[in-house]
């Protein structure tokens, strides 16, 4: 679907592409388990947040978390998703230590929504759509450690412990279709799911807290062709850049694979952070055979279309829609996501821009010295002592023409450690800019009087010496004189009167 | 004075404070502890918890409150989690495990007063029909020793049966309280899939398993029933629906019910004591004055093949947590897949394995269609026959049991200890409530006791109320359920 300029790949000559899926598991940000009470929270004390239901203790039976349902339909409603009149829980069969009732309950052939696009902004500026096959909800299983290893993993350990606090934990399955062609599309893909789950509160996204996990299918074949390759299944990428570096490796494993007239063997492939290359982990020919079936102690889900609708209603104004009226304000791409991916940034910009009347000089203010200060101090712009009002006189102290550039940093330093407003403390330590040319040409005497070697220099062509001669009239006025006119005056200082 | 023989009468006693519920408790407690070698109803006695139930339930009565099962002794089938108690379902792989949490309808019963006065036998996690399959210990049909009190709920219908308990708490998934009721001599109860919370009930086939109650009378049954329905919020499967009280439904005739006689069930293939038995039980109805229609279920046939492969599939998924990681036996093997290998094969029984086996096939891949989506697709054709036949009739009356209770060992085969089941399972199929009444005695030629025979009446879903409305007029006229085995016909002891 996504007629994206491939990056000159081929095989011996001859041009080919890569086809890309991606299956993502996002925990979601609920206050209790999917289908117990017990707190649904990263980080606790091992085996504290657990009952006998996520324990799969004897005779304990789970309950559906209906706010979970309903973010995973707002999760397929922000992507125009189809929400089936009839959904159920399967269980997937299979032994795992940490898995409490040695089956997952998941959903097999009625996932709660199909279907679905996600249209994305890739980095260099192209556009590209991602089709969605559909989104699931599923239990997440507990977490086992493995210790008296060298690397952590089961081979070679003494003995392994099990934490049930993730087991279930609501856990979202998102399935797409194989549209994506290259690694950069493919962040560019999990960066607005990233992006729009976060904006509805689904999930807080975090790769490295394990509540994102994702896996990603890959195959080449000649391009033009509709019929597609052997696939490989890669997992254990811990960052958006290990995905993309990932499909980068694995592109070009398969590729020079076919080159030498091999094949591609059908198997999961584990990414290697440090070396930077993926490794066999299976092949297909051990795959379980999971039994899948409707969990008889859960009823069937419906959702009317009532409650679809209050659901619609409850998604506000997505992402993907801020982005697109960033670009069409004349934001930049890359500025526009920076804004949408800072919590609270964009709507921090949107009230100002709103209120200053003067979007790129907001813009300028909060890409700049403000997002600078949200760096240095570790506070958000949003969460600052410069408000959003406060931003917005500044802009337009700056506007009017009332004080320069150099006043309004100066001002905003002041703003972010004190709070406050710009124009009191423009007003009460006359701050204001100097911009009567009387005033200015007084000041460009004493310089130019003081000055008289660099005013020879500048009569004999060096006019390179004029920014030292503004720059001292500057500090002259300590800052307040409007540099434009500074450097008009000067000039005609210099050429017209001949004489200092 | 004597404690009376019902929980209605003993919950009038102790709220009316003519007897204590602490009496009560030391007297099923030296009781059992008489009968016990006799019949072995009992996994695990609870005397002492039963003893502080009591002091607990006499404190509140003293309090003025009111409870309708105020001192009433309940057993309970050890499927069933109670607090601090070991549950075990009659398997080693939990023989020495012990609930951290109680089950809501043992709670509940035990919030009306009730005393838990112990664990009881089962066929190994519900799996059987004589209760021989129990890992961990024998029951004794306290009509006649040398055979079987009929299973799952073996252990519950025993211990009501011997005096040993005045309530018992079953469950049935294809007939495991009203055959076993049948067995006995007592009254089992299966109500409508869902009325009562299965949160606490270790699971074997989920979409059949529902709890009920054992108990000498059918108003006993009721009272135990009207504490233990409704909605459970920890059971996604619990109705939400109203429930009708039952105990104030009971009625003394059966003037214009009309009750359907299946003519699928033949009673020809029964042996001629037995069919006769139950003729004369259709005759009795019908002299209470009810009128007897013929009603088909022409699928019901398939019950017994098609209960084979949805229960053993649900189970093959249900038992899998059993793996020696967390709880339970465990027998260490060399890597984990040898130590789950090793612990389910020492830790369950034949009986469970064949289950797990079929299920597991059932749900494979290339014949999940052919095995478990067809016996789902026939399940619906037996609910649909039902509610059909249930357009001419209010009730239907059939056998609980294909024969009286058998001598140990006598159904080596498991096929023919599947036909037992050949009258219940199809109303557990369709989610009916449905229960066993003593309806007579026959003295088999291999036996020298005469022993009970049940009938099984069923009525559409939902309607306990009438099913045990009917049931208490017939259990009223023919007095069956007064005769007592020998071993409890002598309770005279005075508190």
């Amino acid at each position: 679907m996504t007629e994206a300029p491939h990056a000159g790949l081929a095989v011996n000559g001859t041009p080919y592409e890569s086809v890309i899926g991606i299956e993502c598991h996002v925990e979601l940000r609920t206050q209790t388990k999917m289908f117990c009470g017990c707190r649904n929270v990263f980080g606790a004390e091992p085996n504290s947040n657990v009952c006998p239901t996520c324990l799969g203790m004897p005779g304990a039976l789970p309950v559906p978390n209906r706010l979970a349902l309903e973010l995973l339909v707002k999760a397929g409603l922000a992507f125009g998703a189809d929400i089936p009149a009839f959904s159920k829980f399967d269980r997937k069969n299979y032994f795992y230590p940490d898995m409490p009732k040695d089956y997952q309950i998941s959903q097999y052939d009625t996932p709660l929504t199909q279907g679905g696009l996600v249209e994305f902004w890739v980095r260099d500026g192209t556009r590209g759509r991602c089709r969605l096959t559909r989104i699931h909800l599923e239990e997440d299983t507990g977490k086992s450690s493995h210790a008296g290893s060298r690397d952590g993993r089961i081979a070679g350990s003494k003995h392994s412990l099990v934490d049930f606090n993730r087991a279930g934990v609501p856990l979202m399955e998102c399935v797409s279709e194989p549209d994506i062609r290259t690694g950069p599309q493919a962040v560019a893909y999990l960066e607005t799911l990233k992006r729009t789950f976060v904006a509805l509160g689904v999930s807080d996204v975090k790769m490295e807290e394990g509540s994102l996990r994702c896996d990603v299918n890959l195959s080449l074949r000649p391009l033009g062709s509709s019929a597609y390759g052997t696939k490989t299944e890669i997992k254990n990428m811990n960052s958006f850049r290990s995905v993309e570096r990932a499909i980068e490796s694995e592109i070009a494993r398969q590729a020079a694979l076919l080159a030498r007239g091999e094949r591609i063997v059908q198997e999961t492939r584990g990414w290697d952070e440090a070396a930077g290359t993926t490794h066999s982990m299976r092949s297909k020919e051990e795959a379980h055979d999971y039994r899948y079936f409707p969990d008889p102690d859960l009823s069937p889900i419906a959702f009317a279309g009532d409650d679809i609708a209050r659901l619609r209603g409850e998604l506000g104004i997505l992402p993907n829609a801020r982005i697109e009226r960033f670009i069409s304000d004349g934001v930049p791409l890359v500025q526009a996501l920076q804004l949408i991916d800072t919590p609270g940034l964009a709507a921090y910009y949107e009230t100002a821009a709103t209120l200053s009347g003067k979007p790129q000089a907001t813009l300028n203010f909060v890409l700049g010295d403000l997002s600078r200060l949200a760096n240095e101090t570790g506070i958000p712009v949003h969460a600052s002592r410069v408000t959003a009002s406060a931003l917005a006189e500044l802009v337009a102290l700056v506007d009017a023409g009332t004080i320069n550039s150099k006043t309004a940093k100066d001002l905003l330093g002041r703003l972010w450690a004190d709070g406050g407003s710009a124009r009191t403390l423009v007003e009460s330590e006359g701050l204001a800019q100097v911009s009567d040319p009387g005033a200015i040409d007084t000041v460009v005497a004493e310089v130019l009087a003081a000055n008289g070697k660099t005013v020879a220099d500048y009569r004999a062509g060096k006019t390179k010496v004029l920014g030292f001669l503004v720059g001292s009239v500057m500090k002259q006025s300590r800052g307040k004189a409007n540099p434009q006119l500074v450097e008009e005056r000067l000039r005609a200082a210099l050429e017209t009167t001949g004489v200092s | 004075m004597t404690v009376p023989e019902t929980a209605a009468e003993i919950a009038r006693a102790v709220n009316e404070r003519e007897l204590s519920a602490a009496a009560i408790a030391a007297e099923f407690e030296a009781r059992i502890h008489l009968r016990e070698a006799a019949v072995g109803a009992f996994l695990t006695q609870t005397g002492a918890l039963a003893l502080a139930h009591a002091e607990r339930v006499d404190a509140r009565v003293r309090a003025g409150e009111e409870l309708p099962l105020a001192g009433v002794p309940l057993a309970i089938k050890d499927n069933m989690c109670l607090t601090g108690t070991r549950t075990t379902c009659g398997s080693k792989i939990l023989e020495n495990w012990t609930a951290p949490y109680t089950a809501t309808a043992v709670q509940r019963l035990l919030d009306a007063g009730a005393l838990p006065v112990g664990k009881t036998n089962l066929d190994e996690f519900a799996m059987g029909s004589s209760c021989e399959n129990s890992a961990l210990g024998t029951t004794r049909n306290p009509w006649d020793r040398e055979r079987v009190p009929g299973g799952s709920s073996g252990g519950s219908v025993a211990a009501v049966a011997a005096g040993e308990a005045v309530l018992a708490l079953g469950s049935d998934t294809g007939g495991s309280i009203r055959e076993p009721a049948a067995f006995c001599g007592v009254v089992g109860f299966k109500p409508t899939y869902g009325r009562v919370s299965r949160y606490g009930l270790i699971a074997f086939a989920s979409s059949l398993d529902q709890i009920g109650p054992v108990a000498r009378t059918v108003q006993d049954a009721a009272r135990c029933y009207d504490v233990m329905a409704g909605h459970d919020p920890l059971d996604a499967t619990s109705l939400a629906r109203p429930v009708a009280a039952t105990h104030n439904g009971l009625r003394d005739d059966l003037r214009g019910v009309r009750i359907g006689l299946v003519n699928e069930f033949t009673l020809s293939a029964l042996g001629a004591d037995v069919r006769a038995t139950y003729e004369r039980a259709y005759a009795d109805l019908e002299g209470l004055g009810a009128d007897l229609v013929d009603v088909s279920l022409p699928t019901a046939d398939y019950g017994v093949a098609t209960y084979y492969l949805i229960a053993p599939a649900e189970c093959s998924s249900n038992l899998a947590r059993f793996d020696g990681m967390r709880y339970g036996l465990r027998v260490p093997g060399a890597d984990v897949a040898e130590t789950y290998e090793r612990t389910r094969a020492a830790g369950f029984g034949d009986e469970v394995k064949r289950r797990i086996l079929i299920g597991t096939h059932a749900l494979s891949s290339g014949y999940y269609d052919a095995y478990y989506v067809r016996a789902q697709k026939a399940r619906t054709l037996i609910a649909a026959d039902f509610a059909t036949a249930f357009q001419r009739c209010d009730a239907i009356a059939a056998p609980a049991a294909a024969s009286e209770a058998f001598r140990f060992a006598a159904k080596s085969d498991p096929y023919s200890m599947y036909l037992m089941d050949y009258y219940t399972i199809p109303m557990s199929l369709a989610g009916l409530p449905a229960l066993s009444v003593p309806c007579g005695f026959v003295t088999p030629p291999d036996g020298a006791h005469p022993l009970p025979l049940g009938l099984q009446l069923t009525t559409p879903l939902f309607e306990e109320r009438t099913l045990l409305g009917i049931a208490h007029a017939y259990e009223r006229a023919t007095m069956h359920a007064s005769v007592r085995p020998p071993i409890a016909a002598n309770e005279t002891a005075r508190v």
